[in-house]
């Protein structure tokens, strides 16, 4: 019991938190940076370990400070929760890969301490709702992952004074969201007395009809649907995306909307249990609409983006909305394809955003105006760019394909003239981001650089880590043993554990 | 030399280390054309130390990953993908040397790229030619769509960028929002993707259900130029002229009508499709794209339009033998597959050696280049008898058997449609050879003679042909035309096992 692994879910929230204040106390250039980054690593080498042993032995309960779960806090690692670990840390600590030469370029330098104290909150936060198994201590680290992403997006005003406006407006928006988690989580206690959640699942069944828990389950799911940018309350996020530094919207993408469907998933899976949530809640006919709205519209509204960030942004929703989708069709299959999903996004837009801070690295901006040319100028990038942008078009051997085909498998399985044509916006959605990510490529290839401007790489720092990501996206879409394998049986651990 | 599966995994990897070759060297170019030649024949010998085992009815199959549960990418030689593969990879030396002419005699820039895609191109083919299921038929068939995508915009204009919309709006569009849902369809009914003889449906649908499957099937599939999707074709011919001649006019549109006959006999079954009836609209969609397209190409001034035109004619025949779903009728197509793209690489090859001699384009521009440039226009000519079909060349077969299939399925119409086609092909083709030889060259005009006075309009000294490796490969693929009218029984010998189940 006293040996360290046994300790490794306190650890994976406790050591990026306890390192948070040391941060802020370094000064300089590189000793934040690599103070983060080895802190970063090691909550990456502690989630594998975790998801190793989880996917060996069955789920962990970690009893915090030795209080029985009911009474106590109570921290739970599933295959789910194990998977999300591994995906934030892995995401953070290859963001923060990239982050030194990048950050020194839009942050000020006495503020790198403080900047990278609030990337290791936003970190602590995430990995913290992951494994906790307490209601309320979710809202917690909600509070401590949206706190320091305020600030985060806000230390984007050295490069465009727009990043204040558009931290207040998501501070603002993200307060409401957490208030509404707030109160579901405290009605949810009115009625069962107790805030750990395997224990409001089991106690939920007996009074599931009542109205409160009615509201709960209201307040909570749109409290969630704000933080996830579930369509329509995403207006924060492409403000959010498109001024925040680089490696903090590269980071945020792949990990920050990703936590919110984690909980959405825990808390109509786990917590209310599908009968529930798909039966007298209808959540199908709620989230259903507004998945296909959001991957609809959205996708179309990037078409027209002058600003590449903001065009990922959007497209950022849209793909919310195929997760959304795949949720509310509430069968075994569907929840694979909306965790494939997270995962297979989370990693294929990191890597675009990436590549986009290469370019923004070397040319200083990215709007689509002052990019032309640019595969002429920076060929490796604008490479790395375009084969990104296959992995959110569907192209076979991303990732992206492996999740449209599950969710067009789901789809199919549902079958009736909704199944169908679903299957038939999905497709028309697919081609909607051949025109944004096209729009990209011509500029890139078919315009000639402006006069004056001599071919010019991103430094290697930068291209490297890019590189893995967008390599490593291509992995995963060709060797999809590790991704697919744990979606499915995470999926039919929720179904069937409900 | 190696075992029978390695092989098969060495026909996709081998252009593939050539690619990589070609971009190391690419600072020299004559080893980089020597890279590109040299992979183009161990290509080549490769696909056919396969064939004898193929004959022999052997079916070597090589798992390459497993992408998703029960569905691996897959490799497995069957008789119609080798036929296929041979094809494009014999053809594929050929329009080496050719590339090597057309690009060095035009000064083309971005050498390099051109040839490392085209080497990504040919890999995809032979991944197509040698799918065994339908995912790794579509894996490889959006690698050839997105690869031959630089191709196609070479000169990065305006005019490029234009096609290039065009030619990857059309056929991603279609392979993503038609292709991709009926493969996965097929997948949720039948449970499984291989091509399987005597098909995999069967069984698992109703007719009504067969019909839209087969729809989705035939118009996901862009690169058969089914109309009303064929425009992507004619907007690939922006693209510099061994890109029309070997994608354009053997590998992608062959790959196209190639996966319909692999679709039509080892998804469907013929028999099946024979039963429910619901392949009827697609031979009629069939002929009237062979008959419009050819009406259309009677226009088009532009010499390549024309014959995209053409080749959208002559791919709706294959398409054609499938939907009549008889075997005489299937083993039509297939020998279209092979006689056409002899026939069609000809003419595009003209087309370029002409653009690279005199540099000109339309048609009515070629009066009397004939006397200027004898050997490329009776290499057309021979080209374009060839897909006419007469004889003693190739292209005769493949329209007799599909007349024999019309026959056996007792359609008269079809025969009159394949008649009134033959004839068209002769309206707009031969007229070029015609005007080439017989009319006086721009600006001049035949003096008038006295009868019995007639002297040869043809003299030595101007002949002025181009580049020896434009005018050789056209050529060669001419005498490759009647060459194979005597090859067409062991053709048939070897396609003749899928045919008969």
């Amino acid at each position: 019991m006293l040996s360290l692994s046994s300790q490794y879910p306190i650890l994976v929230a406790i050591v990026p938190l306890m390192a948070a204040p040391i941060c802020a106390l370094l000064r300089g250039k590189t000793a934040p940076w690599a103070f983060t980054t080895i802190t970063s690593a090691c909550t990456f080498y502690i989630s594998i370990q975790l998801l190793f042993s989880v996917a060996s032995s069955g789920p962990i309960s970690y009893e915090l400070g030795g209080w029985a779960p009911p009474w106590g806090i109570e921290y739970v690692v599933d295959l789910l929760s194990g998977f999300m670990l591994v995906l934030i840390s892995g995401i953070s600590t290859g963001v923060l890969l990239y982050a030194r030469e990048s950050i020194t370029k839009e942050v000020a330098p006495q503020q790198l301490g403080l900047f990278f104290t609030a990337y290791l909150l936003a970190l602590t936060g995430m990995l913290g709702i992951s494994i906790t198994g307490d209601a309320f201590n979710v809202f917690v680290f909600l509070e401590i992952m949206s706190l320091s992403s305020y600030a985060l997006i806000a230390m984007g005003e050295r490069t465009d004074r727009r990043a204040l406006t558009a931290a207040f407006q998501y501070l603002i928006i993200g307060t409401v969201g957490a208030t509404f988690y707030l109160i579901g989580v405290g009605l949810i206690y009115l009625m069962t007395g107790t805030l750990n959640i395997a224990d409001i699942a089991a106690r939920l069944p007996e009074i599931e009809g009542t109205r409160p828990i009615l509201a709960a389950a209201g307040f909570i799911v749109i409290g969630i649907g704000i933080k996830l940018a579930l369509f329509p309350f995403h207006v924060w996020l492409p403000n959010s995306y498109t001024y925040a530094p680089n490696i903090v919207t590269a980071f945020f993408a792949g990990t920050a909307t990703k936590v919110g469907v984690y909980l959405l998933i825990r808390f109509i899976f786990t917590v209310f249990g599908e009968n529930y949530s798909f039966g007298e809640l209808g959540l199908t006919d709620i989230l259903l609409p507004l998945g296909v709205l959001a991957f609809l519209t959205m996708s179309s509204v990037a078409i027209y983006q002058t600003n590449i960030k903001r065009l990922l942004a959007y497209s950022s929703v849209a793909q919310m909305g195929y997760i959304i989708l795949g949720i509310s069709l509430a069968s075994e299959s569907g929840l694979t394809a909306a965790i494939l999903h997270i995962f297979n996004h989370a990693i294929v837009k990191t890597g675009l955003f990436l590549s986009l801070g290469c370019m923004f690295f070397v040319v200083g901006s990215t709007y689509l105006k002052d990019l032309e040319g640019i595969g002429k100028r920076m060929p490796i990038t604008t490479f790395g760019f375009v084969l990104g942008g296959f992995g959110l078009i569907g192209v076979p051997l991303t990732p992206g394909f492996i999740s449209k085909w599950y969710l067009v498998v789901a789809a199919l399985e549902k079958g009736s003239i909704i199944g169908y044509s679903l299957v038939a916006l999905l497709m028309i959605s697919s081609l909607l981001a051949v025109l944004y990510i096209w729009r990209v490529v011509e500029v890139a290839y078919f315009r000639d650089p402006p006069d004056s401007v001599v071919k010019r790489e991103a430094p290697m720092s930068l291209l490297v880590p890019t590189w893995i990501f967008i390599l490593g996206s291509f992995y995963f879409g060709i060797e999809t043993s590790f991704n697919v394998g744990i979606a499915k049986v995470a999926a039919a651990f929720l179904m069937g554990g409900a | 030399m190696f075992a029978l599966e390695t092989h098969v995994a060495l026909s996709v990897l081998i252009p593939l280390i050539g690619a990589i070759g070609i971009a190391i060297t690419s600072s020299v170019p004559n080893i980089r054309e020597t890279v590109t030649l040299v992979t183009s024949v161990l290509l080549c010998l490769n696909v056919f130390s396969i064939l004898p085992g193929i004959m022999n009815g052997a079916e070597p199959t090589f798992l390459l990953v497993e992408i998703l549960p029960d569905i691996a990418l897959t490799l497995k030689v069957e008789p119609l993908g080798m036929t296929f593969a041979a094809v494009a990879s014999s053809l594929w030396i050929i329009n080496s040397i050719y590339s090597i002419g057309y690009m060095r005699g035009n000064n083309e820039p971005r050498q390099t790229g051109f040839y490392v895609c085209f080497a990504i191109a040919l890999s995809a083919t032979m991944g197509i030619a040698f799918s065994s299921n339908l995912l790794t038929l579509f894996v490889f068939y959006e690698v050839l769509t997105l690869s031959t995508y630089p191709l196609v915009t070479h000169k990065q204009n305006a005019d490029a960028r234009k096609g290039g919309r065009i030619y990857l709006g059309i056929l991603i569009g279609t392979s993503i929002g038609l292709f991709l849902p009926a493969i996965i369809w097929t997948w949720t009914l039948a449970g499984t993707v291989d091509f399987v003889k005597g098909g995999i449906l069967s069984g698992h649908t109703s007719a009504g259900v067969t019909g839209v499957l087969l729809f989705l099937y035939m118009y996901g599939i862009g690169k058969a130029a089914l109309m009303p999707i064929h425009r992507w074709l004619p907007a690939a011919m922006v693209a510099p002229t061994p890109v029309s001649a070997l994608l354009h006019a053997v590998a992608v549109v062959k790959a196209g009508v190639f996966s319909v006959l692999k679709v039509v006999i080892y998804i469907f079954g013929i028999d099946f499709l024979t039963e429910t009836g619901a392949a009827e609209w697609l031979t009629w969609v069939a002929a009237y794209t062979l008959i419009a397209a050819s009406v259309v190409a009677l226009t088009k001034d532009n010499l390549k339009a024309r014959l995209a035109y053409s080749t959208i004619s002559q791919l709706a025949y294959v398409v054609l033998g499938a939907s009549m779903a008889t075997s005489m009728a299937v083993a039509g197509g297939a020998l279209q597959i092979v006689m056409h793209a002899f026939g069609k690489i000809t003419l595009f090859f003209c087309a370029g050696a002409i653009y690279t001699a005199v540099h000109k384009t339309e048609i009515s521009d070629m009066r009397g280049l004939g006397r200027q440039m004898p050997i490329t226009f009776i290499a057309f000519l021979i080209g374009s008898l060839s897909i006419i079909g007469l004889p003693p060349l190739g292209g005769s077969w493949s329209k007799f058997y599909l007349m024999l299939g019309a026959a056996e399925s007792d359609e008269i119409y079809l025969m009159i449609v394949l008649l009134v086609s033959s004839l068209l092909n002769i309206a707009y083709l031969l007229p070029i050879v015609a005007r080439g030889f017989f009319y006086p060259p721009l600006g001049q005009s035949n003096e008038p003679v006295a009868v019995g006075y007639e002297k040869s309009d043809f003299s030595w000294q101007n002949i002025k042909e181009a580049p020896l490796f434009c005018v050789l490969p056209p050529v060669l693929t001419a005498l490759a035309c009647m060459v194979l009218f005597f090859l067409a029984d062991p053709i048939i010998r070897l396609i003749e096992p899928i045919l008969t189940p």
